[in-house]
């Protein structure tokens, strides 16, 4: 069918900020769509609340709308732009869950909007766990003996009857939020409160626990004329019990015959057909180990992460062929991206092993439970490509960024025979390097696998590696040996150290047997046609099908950002993807390495070349060796691509942009201490430190309160403040668990305004895009912290301060490309805190709230251009003492607010403490922009989520030092309705200031308390600004735990609460006003 | 051991022997399955040639003699990038390196098939030997030392003499009639399965049961499992017999089956198959019976490049513009050129390529495919096939 010509203007629904369940896949996914849909000559109305995504820029969609993705706001959009289509299918479970809303209000049908690619009772169908399960039973597709409940005792009487455990899945909620298994009616009781609480209808599903089957998943498309296709099946290594974002998963599946491979295949098919499908899917299987037995377990008739990994692991784009079909295609109309000769109607075939392994974030929550279960914790995952599961297992973990680089990594070493038996039976993230010990410790593969139900196949693969490991580590190195060792991806470092050899050693010795990394293409067909895609995996001792163009281009390394991590977010993917496509503009050929299946920057189609390959000294260093590039960008990838600087350099390759030794510059105390004080300019006191002494000496120095840290980090990972003795001790304990090259910071903290600026500079001149202001005082992380652009509370002597010191920094560090600098601001004083001589977290909100080509402007400067040249009129000679003149170099302000606010995802974390500090721990972002600051802040806090009120109840809990400033925002609180309960000192104080706060005891104390409160679930908000410095009391944190887990909203920062009472006064969901971001 | 793969165009590749020692020269093709490694090795269309398995990693699941096409693999060679050593699955009874020795067939190993796949690719088709004499070649003096000893795994033919008399015995082989060396020799009759898994057959598929006459030309044996599960009665006759012979039983319908080899080597089978054409009973016929047909009716095939194996093939039935995802197993095809639309037209074509994978005979109940219904490996999208075809006979004894 060709293109159903009734569609011409189609609102794409993005999938809002980044949380755990629904992370960088969906901006890839979207971003495709809609590139897909503009191809179609379609005008594209997009709207997505996440400011860091690619598809939120304009020239991705027409029209660029970044809203909170709520009912009134999609509503006031549509009356707005009067798009004839909805797309969707592509902003996982948020957009699909707003369209759902839209039309079952009849808001589309009276608006004459359609839902293109999947209808409504389609969704229904697949989402609604009854329905889901009748339609299963209809066609005979087997389901787990289940039951939706609305009740606590529905579930107790069901579980009673098909037994323990069960299996417990709350309806419309993503990445299985307050889901479970649960052994006895104990757990059973707490998870199905809970669960029925977090779903957006008060519906779970308890099923007959499956824990323990392989867990099969397929990749399905099924267009308008009923032709259905499998793009991928995948096999968790995990058996059914761990969630699948969670899982070790491998492409294909490994341990299937081809009746088990075609019968999940057929049954996946049987399924998209009845639930009438158009477009992609996913079907989740468990298939007993022991018999043909199969139950499905999920369909999701949406793009997903599995389907962003299928699409990675395949070639084959899944969300572009769903947007055409869409629009009306059919396979059998719809290219071949990759073969070009092809049609997208075919199954890709393998020639390749690919192994994903999730990123999980117990780095960043050191408190929180490793425990892995059907709720996701991952926040971002690595992908590997390799001829062999060895292979791609051992790239995969060292593409992990968690110092870990092999089974060897976690040391399990101490554990006894009968210790470790014990062991085996957790399920978390290190259950893998666990087995591995297991079976250098001799237990058979055989009990391993009894004992972790993990297929033996996989035991085995594991097997290998830890023999290799043992052959190193016993016999003299021979070329067999070597040739074996890289064929599973040994990086030579760890073969010299398990040899007891010198790295050099192993390199000539590899090398002069002519073992060498060779690069093959990911094709989608297993080479059966040509494709000229060039998209590449390394294996050893193959064929290289690398072409090396003798195109006139300059070849430009880029290298990615690696997993997605708190800290360490899809902004950067923004910046590698933008730097990309300016080189590009640039006239160079652009190499791209990354190992992210989320992320736009390993699409196939954005750089020249991509390959899909860990981000280590050695691995691209093979690439540099067949590639040569003039140069590498490293600036753009985050910490990352940053810390291959030095090899890069090693291997000859220049660094464009800022040099290595500036950047060093910034990070070293010394050098960095040296250059301030050369442009005048101060910091906060402070000394470098390697021991709890020193540290001790030093704050003594500085006096109480100080903040600590190692250099070298990203996102404030370990930085916290002290308060007293104790608090260093403890946390250079926790910095130093990781073996520290460089060392810990001890500096005053100085409680002041947060300014952020990120500027460009092409070594003389500097361009300063905006000034952005925290909402909180410093001491929160600033990925952490509201920020609101323009800064509008500090002096124009202050902002004149921050221009120059910019500026003076930019040119001292001879930057060329991007700086990012945090200052602290008291009165018309400025501090510097921080330099980043790289791009930053906030350029994709910088770019886009004041309309300039932040990171095109830096590629130029890295590329040799002036921005003299490029925007005169900004660099023009001016009389600075003229006060009517702009501050030169500061972009003139723009006549609206833009506020982005940080987003968490700790109610998906069991045990981890959500009080804010200096260490990130926020995974996504969101803005509102309006003209008026009040407004812009209401739709931040809207689009984060935070919707209030439902009850009109909340609790105050506050530090002594800040009691003084809640009593404003409580007596707001009040004459907004709210009734407000507080532990004794809060309610003194209020009591004292007239407002009728209610006493309540802590949690210690007798019932009722504010546990009960919180398990009441008649609280909307929970304020609790715990002390600084470690909390000794577990009051707080229980407190906070029990809030966040029963979906009740909590602030731990004074700021943030007087933020939010201003935007709630300011409420007003009905006339938003909607901006349109692409005319910026 | 060492094992050599010796190519017609002069390249050699190095891997480890698996399997039999003995030595093979045979005609290379390649498949892209990622599953079904012992439905490929049993696939009796696979004589005389050696297969490559263009996935990776061949094995993991060990041997399940249920799964097996037919008694015993009739290809000559196997080709893996790495076969498992071990096996996992709960009906595995024995290893594939087992099996191969078993059946005495050679096997090569940790070569690369990728690149060995876009030779064949590229230069089509070739006949190749398998040996594990390295004898019968010589590196060439290398002035440059890019031929590391003992360490290359490849060798292009300018870097390699290759006995002449080994050359010309694999440049001279054909696949030849490689139909009789795997027909049956004597016709064996399958009862209609009463009963299945999923409890007894239901009274309506009873009555439809119908009597079918299967040519067996190297017939997969999930042709036969197919026709049992529809009720039917299934009388396998070997490639040879008579048409004569199988119509005076009087079937409801003939089945002409898949097989190995060039349709145009068939010879006095092609004559056999005008009868069957003439006599006006229901055929249908599957790949190397769909090329038969379409000779005995005026009709031309010739050789491809380098054909369609395996489990992804898109086609297209012509009649409702539906595609469906095939498992597909042939080097011949039928020429569209040279069809007389008097007699056959096109039913379902390769999305890919274009070329024809099935006719429907005009006026007759005849219709005939390229691709595999019968599946294993690969997917059952169009084991429907098989109830058209009951249908048809249905249709026919109704008129």
């Amino acid at each position: 069918m060709p293109k159903n010509k009734s569609i011409k203007k189609v609102l794409v629904i993005g999938s809002g900020p980044i949380i755990i369940g629904q992370a960088a896949e969906f901006d890839y996914a979207g971003t495709q769509a809609c590139r897909s849909l503009k191809e179609e000559g379609m005008e594209v109305v997009l709207i997505n609340s996440n400011p860091a995504t690619i598809m939120t820029d304009k020239n991705i969609a027409d029209k660029v709308y970044i809203e909170p993705l709520t009912v009134k706001a999609v509503e006031q959009l549509i009356k707005k732009e009067k798009p004839d289509s909805i797309l969707p299918t592509l902003g996982g479970q948020a957009g699909l869950n707003l369209a759902m809303e839209l039309e079952e209000r009849g808001f589309l049908k009276e608006n004459g909007v359609k839902l293109i690619g999947t209808t409504a009772l389609t969704i229904k169908k697949a989402e609604d766990r009854q329905e889901f399960k009748d339609t299963m039973e209809k066609i005979g597709e087997p389901v787990a003996a289940s039951t939706v409940v609305k009740t606590v005792e529905e579930g107790i009487a069901f579980s009673g009857k098909i037994g323990y455990p069960v299996v417990l899945r709350p309806a419309y909620t993503l990445g299985g939020s307050g889901g479970g298994i649960a052994y006895n009616e104990e757990q059973l009781i707490s998870i199905l409160e809970n669960g029925l609480r977090l779903s957006r209808v008060g519906e779970v599903l308890v099923e007959r626990c499956i824990a323990g089957w392989k867990e099969i998943e397929y990749e399905v498309m099924r267009d308008n004329a009923g032709n259905c296709i499998t793009v991928c099946n995948m096999e968790n290594i995990d058996p059914v019990g761990v969630h699948t974002g969670d899982s070790i998963v491998v492409a294909p599946s490994q341990t299937l015959g081809d009746k088990e491979y075609q019968m999940l295949r057929s049954s996946a098919l049987n399924i998209i057909t009845e639930l009438g499908i158009t477009g992609g899917c996913n079907v989740q299987y468990a298939l007993n180990p022991d018999s043909f037995e199969y139950c499905v377990i999920e369909v999701n008739p949406r793009v997903s992460r599995s389907s962003a990994l299928a699409s990675k692991a395949t070639g084959y784009p899944i969300a572009k062929v769903a947007a055409k079909i869409a629009l009306g295609y059919n396979l059998d109309e719809i290219k071949n991206a990759i073969t070009g000769k092809t049609y997208a109607c075919f199954e890709p075939m393998l020639d390749y092993v690919v192994v994903k392994i999730p990123r999980l974030p117990f780095d960043k929550f050191i408190s929180a439970r490793r425990t892995l279960t059907t709720q996701m914790k991952a926040t971002g995952e690595v992908m590997s490509i390799c001829n062999n599961f060895e292979g791609a297992l051992m790239k995969a973990i060292r593409s992990l960024e968690q110092h870990v680089d092999s089974l060897m990594s976690y040391d399990f070493s101490e554990l006894s025979r009968k210790e470790m038996l014990a062991e085996l039976e957790t399920v978390d993230d290190m259950r893998i390097w666990r087995a591995a010990q297991a079976l250098r410790m001799g237990i058979t593969r055989d009990e391993v696998q009894k004992i972790t139900r993990i297929d033996r196949w996989f035991i085995d693969k594991l097997y290998n590696i830890t023999e290799m490991e043992y052959r190193l580590k016993t016999a003299e190195l021979d070329i067999p040996m070597l040739r074996e060792a890289k064929r599973i991806e040994f990086p030579d470092y760890m073969i010299a150290s398990l040899n007891g050899k010198t790295l050099q050693y192993v390199k000539d010795m590899r090398l002069s047997a002519g073992i060498t990394a060779s690069y093959k293409i990911v094709d989608t067909c297993a080479a059966e046609f040509e494709a000229e895609t060039p998209y590449y995996y390394s294996v050893y001792g193959d064929e290289n099908e690398v072409i090396t163009t003798d195109s006139d281009k300059k070849k430009i390394l880029v290298l990615g950002s690696g997993p997605i991590r708190i800290g360490q977010g899809i902004e950067f993917d923004f910046c590698s993807v933008h730097c990309t496509w300016a080189l590009k503009n640039e006239g160079y050929e652009t190499i791209i390495i990354n190992n992210n299946p989320e992320t736009v920057s390993t699409d196939f189609d954005i750089a020249d070349r991509l390959y899909f390959e860990p981000l280590t000294p050695e691995d691209v260093e093979n690439i540099v060796n067949i590639e040569h590039p003039v140069g590498a960008v490293v600036q753009f990838g985050g910490q990352t691509a940053i810390k291959l600087t030095r090899s890069l350099i090693d291997m000859g390759v220049p660094i464009l942009g800022t040099s290595a030794e500036n950047v060093d510059a910034a990070e070293d105390r010394e050098l960095f201490d040296g250059i301030l004080e050369k442009c005048g300019i101060q910091r906060p006191k402070g000394h470098t430190v390697f021991t709890v002494e020193e540290a001790i000496d030093a704050a003594h120095e500085l006096g109480y309160p100080v903040l600590v840290r190692p250099s070298y980090v990203l996102g404030g990972q370990g930085m916290q403040i002290a308060v007293n003795d104790e608090d260093i001790e403890q946390y250079i304990g926790i910095i130093n668990r990781i073996v520290q090259e460089h060392p810990i910071l001890v500096d005053k903290y100085l409680e002041g305004k947060e300014i952020e600026v990120d500027a460009v500079c092409d070594g003389e001149d500097v361009l300063i895009p905006g000034i952005m202001e925290h909402i909180e005082r410093a001491g929160i992380h600033s990925g952490d912290s509201i920020s609101v652009y323009p800064a509008r509370t500090i002096s124009d002597t202050a902002r004149k301060k921050l221009a120059d010191y910019t500026k003076k920094l930019a040119a001292a560090l001879h930057v060329v490309g991007m700086i990012n600098i945090q200052f602290i601001v008291c009165d018309d004083d400025v501090y510097v805190i921080e330099v980043n001589p790289r791009s930053s977290r906030t350029v994709p909100y910088i770019s886009k709230v004041t309309g300039l080509p932040v990171i095109p402007l830096a590629v130029k400067c890295i590329t040799g251009h002036k921005l003299k040249d490029i925007m005169p009129e900004m660099f023009a000679e001016k009389d600075n003492n003229d006060p009517e003149n702009d501050i030169p170099g500061l972009w003139p302000e723009r006549d609206y607010f833009a506020i982005k606010i940080p987003v968490f995802s700790f109610e998906k974390i069991r045990g981890a403490d959500i009080s804010l500090g200096p260490e990130m721990k926020s995974t996504g972002e969101c803005l509102g922009i309006s003209k008026s600051f009040n407004e812009a802040l209401y739709k931040a806090f809207l689009g984060a989520g935070i919707n209030l009120p439902k009850h009109k109840n909340m609790i105050m809990t506050v530090r002594d030092e800040e009691k003084e400033e809640a009593v404003d925002i409580a007596r707001r609180f009040e004459k907004l309705g709210y009734k407000i309960y507080a532990t004794l000192g809060t309610a003194k104080v209020l009591n004292a200031a007239g407002i009728n706060a209610v006493r309540t005891n802590k949690i210690e104390q007798d019932s009722p308390n504010l546990m009960d409160l919180i398990l009441g679930h008649k609280i909307d908000l929970v304020i609790d600004i715990p002390p600084q410095g470690a909390e000794h009391s577990r009051d707080g944190f229980l407190i906070r735990r029990n809030a966040i887990e029963t979906g009740v909203n909590v602030i731990t920062a004074i700021d943030t609460a007087r933020a939010l009472v201003t935007s709630l006064e300011n409420r007003n969901d009905d006339k938003l006003s909607l901006i349109n971001i692409a005319k910026l | 051991m060492k094992s050599y793969l010796i190519l017609e165009n002069g390249m050699i590749f190095k891997g480890e022997h698996y399997g039999s020692d003995k030595e093979v020269v045979s005609e290379l093709v390649f498949n892209t399955s990622m599953t079904g490694y012992l439905e490929v090795l049993t696939d009796p269309s696979y004589a005389g040639q050696a297969v490559c398995m263009t996935y990776p990693l061949i094995g993991n699941y060990g041997i399940c003699y249920e799964d097996e096409e037919s008694v015993k693999p009739a290809l000559d060679g196997f080709i893996a990038r790495e076969i498992s050593k071990t096996a996992s699955n709960f009906r595995s009874e024995g290893l594939l390196t087992d099996y191969l020795l078993q059946h005495d067939i050679p096997a090569i190993c940790g070569i690369d098939t990728r690149m060995l796949t876009r030779i064949l690719r590229d230069s089509g088709t070739m006949n190749c030997m398998m040996t594990t004499d390295d004898s019968v070649f010589k590196i060439v003096e290398d002035p440059d030392q890019n031929i590391i000893k003992d360490e290359w795994d490849h060798l292009s033919p300018d870097n390699v003499i290759i006995d002449d008399n080994v050359m010309k015995k694999i440049k001279e082989y054909t696949t030849g009639n490689v139909v009789d060396r795997v027909t049956c020799d004597h016709v064996i009759t399958y009862n209609p399965v009463l009963s299945s898994s999923e409890g007894d057959i239901k009274e309506d598929q009873k009555k439809c049961a119908k009597k079918i006459a299967l040519m067996d030309f190297g017939s997969k044996k999930n042709i036969i499992r197919s026709l049992l599960s529809y009720c039917c009665e299934v009388m396998v006759y070997p490639a040879r017999t008579k048409a004569e012979d199988i119509l005076k039983e009087n079937p409801d319908g003939i089945m002409l089956s898949n097989g190995p080899g060039d349709p145009k080597a068939c010879g006095s089978i092609i004559d056999e198959i005008k009868k069957i054409y003439d006599s006006d009973i229901p055929v249908f016929a599957i790949c190397l019976g769909h090329q038969l047909m379409a000779l005995a009716t005026g009709a031309t095939t010739k050789k491809m490049k380098y054909g369609h194996r395996g489990g992804n093939h898109p086609v297209k039935d012509l009649r409702t513009g539906r595609v469906y995802i095939s498992s597909q197993n042939h080097g011949y095809m039928v020429d569209m050129d040279s069809l007389d639309e008097k007699i056959a037209v096109p039913a379902f074509i390769n999305v890919n390529d274009n070329t024809n994978e099935g006719l429907e005979y005009t006026g007759k109940k005849i219709f005939t495919v390229q691709f595999h219904p019968e599946a294993c490996p690969g997917p059952h999208d169009s084991e429907f096939l098989f109830k058209r075809f009951l249908e048809m006979m249905e249709e026919d004894k109704n008129a």
